[in-house]
């Protein structure tokens, strides 16, 4: 059984509508990833991570409460829960992580911002001021919300004098290079992630010792965006033996990840498939999409390690927390 | 307005109420872009979901304007991952996932009354 579609996705757009996110979460928790580093506060170029990595335990523990919802007769009065959502925000109450859950996404988006350091790369932050791009919206649908949200996004960006936007995610990439564009009128910013930026550095060294991994493509990097190689060049000079599963690249098989707001069952089958295929190849999944990483965990067996390509990266560069 | 027309389904005589405007109304400003598909089923084959309804049966309910094909086809329509797999094999270059974000834009307007902030009006006729 599923939650309605109609209160689910509706609840969704009065929140990018009405809090600026699908799921708002407190200004803290998706800022303090950042807390220690000293980024300077904006600036032309920023690492914009359109709190993605931020709202991945979230949307995992908004998850497991929707299939417990699903479950119970309070899934008929879905409809009311969107009406009550207006006022009081509801998902807020829905999903609350453990510390633990969070901590370990916000210790990714530090790994990235130290290998682009170390890589020589200048970049501020936005802080409080980053807004989230509306990927979920835009994957649903919902595109007069998202048209209003994407002015909003830009108009902020321009206020900050931001010209160039290094991103950490396939989707945040894909909606500020390719969607936005479509949208926006006169759109003018240059967005690149972090993994072409970093493979254009090419400063890596070999530390990693051989260790063979297995490449799991995001589906928006290598088909929307064609980042295929630079993941692959980075591991590799990081020392790493790259294995490709079945369906890679171009072709890569997805993980089931983007249903899981209206079908969380059906994403974690499709996750197992795609672990199945991974697993067979190597016990140590990259993946580089926080919804791929967090999908692949749950359905990982005790012994297969799946993690986020800057965590490998930064840890053969002595940079991992 | 809507056109009933006739048809045969496993030795039932059947009927199905199509409206020529409903390509139009799905595509919106950018347009329904479904008229390259050869209804070969390369598509289908590739899909991680195993979704057989989506694309090309669901591409045809538009095409052909009937409206209840596709509101019965609601589950299979937020169920696609937009992955795109299909579309890489899509011999004809259709823009597959481009069409299914067409069909939940009309959707959520039409039987969800999403866009226009009210809760929904009339539910979906099919598996949602």
């Amino acid at each position: 059984m599923a939650l309605p579609i109609g209160p689910t996705v509706g609840v969704l757009a009065d929140n990018l509508r009405r809090r600026g996110s699908v799921l708002p979460v407190p200004a803290g928790a998706v800022t303090r990833w950042a807390g220690g580093l000293g980024l300077p506060a904006g600036g032309e170029t920023v690492l914009y991570t359109g709190s993605m990595y931020q709202l991945i335990p979230y949307i995992a523990a908004m998850g497991r409460a929707q299939e417990r919802l699903a479950e119970s007769w309070m899934a008929r009065f879905a409809g009311l829960g969107r009406a009550a959502n207006r006022i009081v925000n509801v998902s807020a109450f829905m999903a609350r992580p453990t510390s633990a859950a969070r901590a370990q996404y916000e210790r990714t988006l530090a790994n990235i911002a130290r290998l682009l350091g170390d890589a020589g790369i200048e970049f501020g932050y936005l802080y409080e001021a980053e807004l989230y791009s509306g990927a979920l919206a835009y994957d649903l649908g919902l595109d007069e919300v998202l048209q209003a949200h994407a002015r909003k996004v830009y108009d902020t960006l321009k206020s900050h004098g931001v010209r160039r936007l290094i991103t950490v995610d396939p989707h945040t990439t894909n909606m500020l290079r390719s969607v936005y564009p479509k949208l926006i009128p006169g759109y003018d910013l240059e967005v690149e992630s972090y993994l072409e930026v970093l493979a254009k550095a090419d400063r890596g060294s070999v530390t990693a010792g051989g260790l063979e991994v297995v490449v799991h493509d995001s589906c928006v990097y290598a088909r929307y965006e064609k980042v295929v190689e630079e993941p692959r060049r980075l591991l590799r000079a990081a020392g790493f033996r790259v294995a490709e599963p079945d369906f890679a690249g171009k072709l890569t098989w997805c993980c089931g990840g983007p249903v899981e707001s209206l079908y969380p069952r059906k994403a974690l089958e499709g996750a197992s498939r795609r672990l199945g295929q991974l697993a067979a190849v190597s016990h140590r999944i990259v993946t580089m999409c926080p919804i791929c990483l967090v999908n692949l965990r749950r359905v990982a067996p005790a012994g297969v390690q799946v993690n986020d390509i800057s965590d490998y990266l930064a840890g053969a560069a002595g940079r991992g927390e | 307005m809507g056109t009933t027309v006739t048809g045969q389904s496993k030795g039932t005589p059947s009927m199905a109420r199509v409206d020529a405007g409903l390509a139009g109304r799905v595509g919106g400003s950018t347009g329904f872009d479904a008229a390259a598909c050869m209804n070969c089923g390369t598509c289908t084959a590739a899909c991680p979901m195993g979704l057989e309804v989506l694309p090309r049966r669901l591409f045809r309910f538009v095409m052909l304007g009937m409206e209840d094909g596709v509101r019965e086809s609601t589950e299979a329509i937020y169920s696609c991952l937009l992955c795109r797999m299909c579309e890489e094999s899509c011999p004809a270059g259709v823009p597959i996932a481009e069409n299914v974000r067409s069909l939940r834009r009309y959707l959520n307007r039409e039987v969800f009354r999403i866009s226009a902030g009210r809760p929904e009006a009339r539910p979906p006729r099919g598996d949602a």
